[in-house]
């Protein structure tokens, strides 16, 4: 059921974005049902997974993957990850709902948002329910590309181009240093499950130089993923997204990635010695620096996205840390978090939407109407503050609580960040509450083109604010009777520190440290509201001196333009335009390498010649070959280049590959009449222009790449006699008969052991032929009627010979699998039946054979031989697997026939599609006057 | 592998190097073909010195360390007729170019000599930093 969660995301995403503006914002409803199918498998399994707050046993599911190397998707939910599949599914719903009264339906591109952030959702939901740690790597950067996205969705704005590709680059760069240390950490472990994992460190606390390093990366992936200081400019600049994203990827759900990472981690990985400290340090700057930022806002959203960085931070603080009850404490809060976050950013969105600003100095008074918004933000902001009787408040005050009495060293060091971080929280929280009530209007930041609202906003409609109002009332609700949080938040710690006992969770925890420093901290910020003017003037004044001092925008944006800078210098000195030049090095230097480590292994145990009949046919070669590349006409070339390949059959035969020797014979009548076909148009002869190269470092360079050919071919076959592996060879002949149910093994392996190569190669064929006349056939000119002559001897011997060959290839075909001969090889054959046809009666007499175009033939081989592969999974075997039919038929004896036929027959079908889309190309008749030194269609159109 | 062979193979891929260089598209085809031919030969002559046909009687009666290696035939006969289809396409890219330019010419990439171009116009340094950082599109035609 998990599995089916994750494909109905990505189908519903995709069928949304395909469907695109016709559903317009409709998309966010459809898209809604996604996370409803989540909420409604999770919330019946809650019960028994949190079995009281003890946490029962966990939800899991395995999806095979590539066995071979141990990877599968599994799945498994336990009481965390219902924590972050609430949060996930939860919201979602309420964006969805939110989103369709955000948007307008006449707006393209709406439909496309709601499908990516499907997709996104799915993603997520991904990340949070992996065990496999790779599993969790491509959920995790699934939902990097889809922020990417969602981010950049108005395309023509540079700022949001800008803005998603600043965040990808953090997040990718991240990533990838993620995924080397997840590798390195499943390296060493043994195993790359999460639950494994557990157990292993348990035994074995990590420690050592590997894991150490291992864990470092795979920080910098949750740092990155969470906008962790020096990573976090990239989540104020993503809010250029439309309000509905911002609101679910960069306040509720993507940005905590990060953190529930560290949360899995922190009890396994705390007990390395830099855990602690660099995990700690990080998140109490982030804390810090975002709280003190987001008090000197002026834009609601951005005030509420440096909030959110802040907040980042304290969970980074509390997960991190390491024992459970401060992860008791950061579990209430990433759900409050979740709940009153969302909602202040619904807030903003509908204050955007209904009054077209964000910007605090132009906010006067709202209107009528807007009571409901403004209780929404004081409840919202009052939990984000951690003002009792709010969930907010639990969770800080429970944080506090388990820092002061921490026993490890730091802790009130931790206790002191919290604390003054708290204090900023609050004062930030209060400057969001007092620029909606129109307390910080600024006259001076009001012009023609950006008036004063005042009281003129129309309010907003009860659907619009509904998801807002509902997520604030859940964070009182939850505050007030914190029971409702109760099991699942003891669960989830139990999750995370199995053997730990989690306290209930409470909203009175009677008088005690955590009280006091709580009253303190409402105290101070409350100080700093009142004194807000003086505030302000002492951060403009501590600013001053920094302002030298690059931030971490600046370096972002001076690191990639020098990485593009350095990217043309490059560029410039490897890349003059020259593709003969590019040749010669990528020839030059492949050849160099591979010369130089084997030129000593040459032990002169090859044999000089292995049978007479191959002087004759190497004479022949070696003459053709020559004369191909200094003749210089056209046809002449193309006529040595096929005698090459006749020669090359005859090396074949000796070998013992009548297969291949059919195959090069078929392939080099056809290869013929094709050039012959096309070089009729080009001048006969050329000229050499001056060479970009000189001549001498041409021939130096193929002389090279010929010595490198000659010592590898050399080694290699000298090093077959010493390899000690059993021969994938000597199996398949083994199995041909009993697997295969064929004779003939050439055709086996194409067919069966190795058919899956064969789908693939013939899927190139197809479309190497639709390039084939694509090129040809654009702006062709009109052609001339057929004025052949023709002769009714040919015409009468052509038809005869066409009978004879075509049979002969079916022959091929159907004996194949046990004869030589199989598909590719009848193919051939009935191709070079069709060019005899071609050659008597042009173009027109070949259409005419078949009632059916080319590329109808082309297709069709290739639909029938995937239904061959296709079939035997559908029947519960195998892709590819064969059977055996035997046919009693009266008169003829039995029939024996595999289920390798009709792949065969798909092979052939491909490859005569081939040909004929060739002659569909090339075989047009051409005017007279074009043949020879013919002008170019371009000098003739002008 | 026999000297003779490994010979046979080194001129086909020497040859089709050689006129891979070439400026002409025809000779860049033939080059292919060539290269190809030598890839072939490298391939089914690394199954060791060949043998009989390798058909496996269904009685049992063959002795199979006569027969020649099969699987290089296999990958041999796919890699023969992948060949034909590029060389197919390729042919199509020459009819193409001769359409558009009357020449089976290869010419040089533009965009490279254009970048070319901006040093000597510009100076080594200068203007590097005015194509778009996000795209580092180049404004066409200014400088000049």
């Amino acid at each position: 059921m998990l599995a089916f969660i994750l494909i109905l995301h990505a189908v519903l995403g995709t069928t949304i974005i395909v469907a695109g503006d016709h559903l317009g914002r409709r998309g966010f409803a459809v898209a809604a049902i996604a996370p409803i199918v989540t909420l409604a498998w999770l919330i019946p399994q809650l019960g028994s997974l949190l079995n009281g707050g003890d946490g029962g046993p966990a939800i899991t599911q395995q999806l095979g993957w590539v066995a071979g190397l141990d990877l599968a998707i599994d799945l498994r939910v336990d009481a965390m990850s219902a924590v972050m599949l609430l949060l996930v599914a939860g919201i979602g719903v309420m964006v969805c709902a939110y989103a369709l009264g955000y948007f307008s339906s006449s707006k393209p591109g709406v439909a496309r948002l709601a499908g990516l952030l499907t997709v996104f959702a799915g993603a997520m939901t991904g990340v949070v329910v992996s065990d496999h740690l790779l599993a969790l790597f491509v959920f995790w950067e699934l939902t990097s590309i889809t922020s990417y996205a969602l981010i950049g969705n108005d395309d023509r704005n540079p700022k949001a181009r800008d803005a998603a590709l600043q965040a990808i680059l953090i997040t990718g760069a991240g990533g990838l240093a993620m995924l080397a240390g997840l590798v390195m950490i499943g390296q060493s472990a043994g195993t790359y499950r999460l639950s494994e994992l557990a157990t292993v460190f348990a035994d074995q606390p990590p420690s050592g130089a590997v894991l150490t390093v291992a864990t470092l990366l795979v920080l910098l992936g949750a740092f990155t993923k969470s906008a962790q200081w020096p990573f976090s400019g990239w989540l104020p600049g993503a809010m250029v997204a439309p309000t509905p994203i911002s609101t679910y990827l960069h306040a509720a759900t993507m940005v905590k990635a990060g953190v529930y990472l560290v949360a899995r981690l922190a009890p396994l990985m705390v007990a390395l010695p830099m855990w602690r400290p660099l995990v700690v340090t990080v998140g109490s700057i982030t804390m810090i620096a975002g709280g003190w930022r987001a008090l000197r806002q002026v834009d609601l959203k951005v005030l509420l996205a440096h909030g959110t960085v802040s907040q980042l931070g304290f969970l980074m603080i509390v997960f991190g840390a390491g024992t459970y009850d401060l992860a008791q404490a950061a579990v209430i809060v990433i759900l409050a978090h979740g709940a009153f976050k969302a909602a202040l950013f619904m807030v903003v969105g509908i204050i955007d939407h209904q009054a077209h600003t964000r910007d605090v100095r132009r906010l006067a008074s709202l209107g009528d109407g807007w009571r409901a918004v403004k209780v929404t933000s004081v409840l919202a902001a009052a939990s984000m503050a951690g003002v009792p009787p709010l969930l907010g408040f639990i969770g800080k005050e429970k944080a506090l609580l388990a820092a002061a009495n921490g026993s490890f060293s730091g802790a009130w060091v931790m206790t002191v960040v919290i604390v003054a971080g708290s204090i900023l929280t609050f004062a930030y929280s209060a400057r969001f509450v007092l620029g909606v009530f129109g307390r910080l209007q600024d006259p001076e930041a009001v012009d023609a083109d950006h008036p004063m609202v005042d009281g003129d906003a129309p309010a907003p409609s009860l659907a619009f604010k509904a998801p807002a109002v509902l997520l604030a009332g859940a964070s009182l609700i939850a505050g007030l009777a914190p029971v409702v949080v109760d099991a699942l938040v003891r669960a989830a710690t139990v999750a995370l520190h199995p053997t730990s006992h989690p306290k209930s969770v409470v909203l009175w925890a009677g008088v005690n440290i955590a009280l006091w420093l709580s009253v303190a901290i409402i105290a101070v910020g409350a100080a700093l509201v009142v004194a807000r003017g003086r505030v302000t003037r002492i951060q403009q004044l501590v600013h001053r001196p920094f302002a030298v001092v690059p931030t971490a925008e600046r370096s972002f944006w001076a690191l990639v333009t020098g990485a593009l800078r350095s990217a043309k210098r490059i560029t410039r000195i490897v890349q003059n335009g020259s593709l003969p030049v590019y040749l010669m090095v990528i020839l030059g230097v492949a050849s160099v390498v591979m010369i130089v480590p084997v030129v000593g292994a040459i032990d002169g145990s090859s044999p000089w010649i292995g049978s007479w009949v191959h002087v004759p046919v190497t004479a022949l070669v070696v003459a053709a070959a020559i004369g191909a590349t200094v003749v210089h006409r056209r046809i002449a070339a193309a006529l040595m280049l096929g005698a090459v390949g006749y020669g090359m059959a005859g090396f074949y035969v000796v070998q013992g590959a009548p297969d291949l020797a059919l195959t090069q014979f078929a392939i080099e009548t056809l290869a013929t009449v094709l050039f012959v076909l096309v070089l009729r148009v080009l001048p006969k002869g050329f000229v050499d222009r001056v060479p970009a190269v000189t001549a001498p470092l041409r021939i130096a360079v193929a002389a090279i790449v010929g010595v490198g050919i000659f010592v590898f071919a050399l080694v290699a076959s000298q090093s077959r006699d010493t390899v000690t592996a059993p021969s994938v060879s000597a199996e398949m002949l083994d199995r041909s008969v009993p697997d295969g149910k064929g004779s003939n093994v050439v055709n086996v392996i194409l067919v069966d052991f190795r058919g899956l190569d064969t789908l693939g190669e013939i899927t190139v064929l197809l479309v190497a032929g639709l390039g084939v006349v694509a090129l040809a056939r654009t702006a062709r000119r009109s052609v001339m009627a057929s004025t052949l002559l023709r002769s009714p001897v040919v015409d009468a011997s052509v038809r005869l010979l066409f009978a004879s060959i075509a049979v002969l290839s079916l022959y091929f075909l159907f004996a194949g699998h046990n004869q030589p001969g199989g598909g590719f090889v009848g193919g051939l054959t009935a191709g070079a039946a069709i060019s005899l046809v071609f050659v008597a009666g042009g173009i027109e007499s070949v259409r005419s054979l078949l009632p059916t175009r080319a590329w109808v033939v082309l297709g069709t081989g290739l639909i029938v031989s995937v239904l061959t592969a296709v079939v035997p999974i559908v029947l519960g075997g195998a892709v590819l697997e064969h059977a055996v039919f035997e046919l009693d038929v009266w008169l003829i004896g039995t029939l024996k026939a595999t289920s390798a036929l009709p792949f065969d027959i798909g092979v052939y079908l491909v490859v005569v599609g081939l040909v004929l889309m060739a002659y569909e190309a090339f075989g047009e008749e051409i005017d007279e006057a074009d043949i020879g030194d013919a002008r170019p269609v371009a000098e003739v159109a002008s | 592998m026999t000297v003779l062979l490994a010979l046979v193979t080194a001129l086909l891929f020497a040859c089709g190097s050689w006129l891979l260089m070439q400026r002409r598209l025809t000779r860049i085809i033939i080059g292919i073909g060539l290269l190809g031919h030598g890839a072939n030969l490298l391939l089914v002559t690394s199954g060791g010195s060949g043998g009989r046909p390798p058909i496996v009687a269904t009685d049992g009666s063959t002795d199979l360390a006569t027969l020649a290696d099969p699987l290089p035939q296999a990958l041999a006969l796919t890699a023969i007729v992948i060949t034909f289809g590029v060389t197919a396409f390729l042919l199509a890219l020459g009819y193409r170019s001769w359409q558009i330019t009357g020449d089976d010419m290869v010419e040089d990439d533009v965009e490279d000599r254009f970048l070319e171009r901006r040093r000597t116009i510009d100076g080594p340094e200068a203007s590097i930093d005015d194509g778009d950082p996000i795209t580092s599109e180049l404004e066409v035609g200014e400088g000049s």
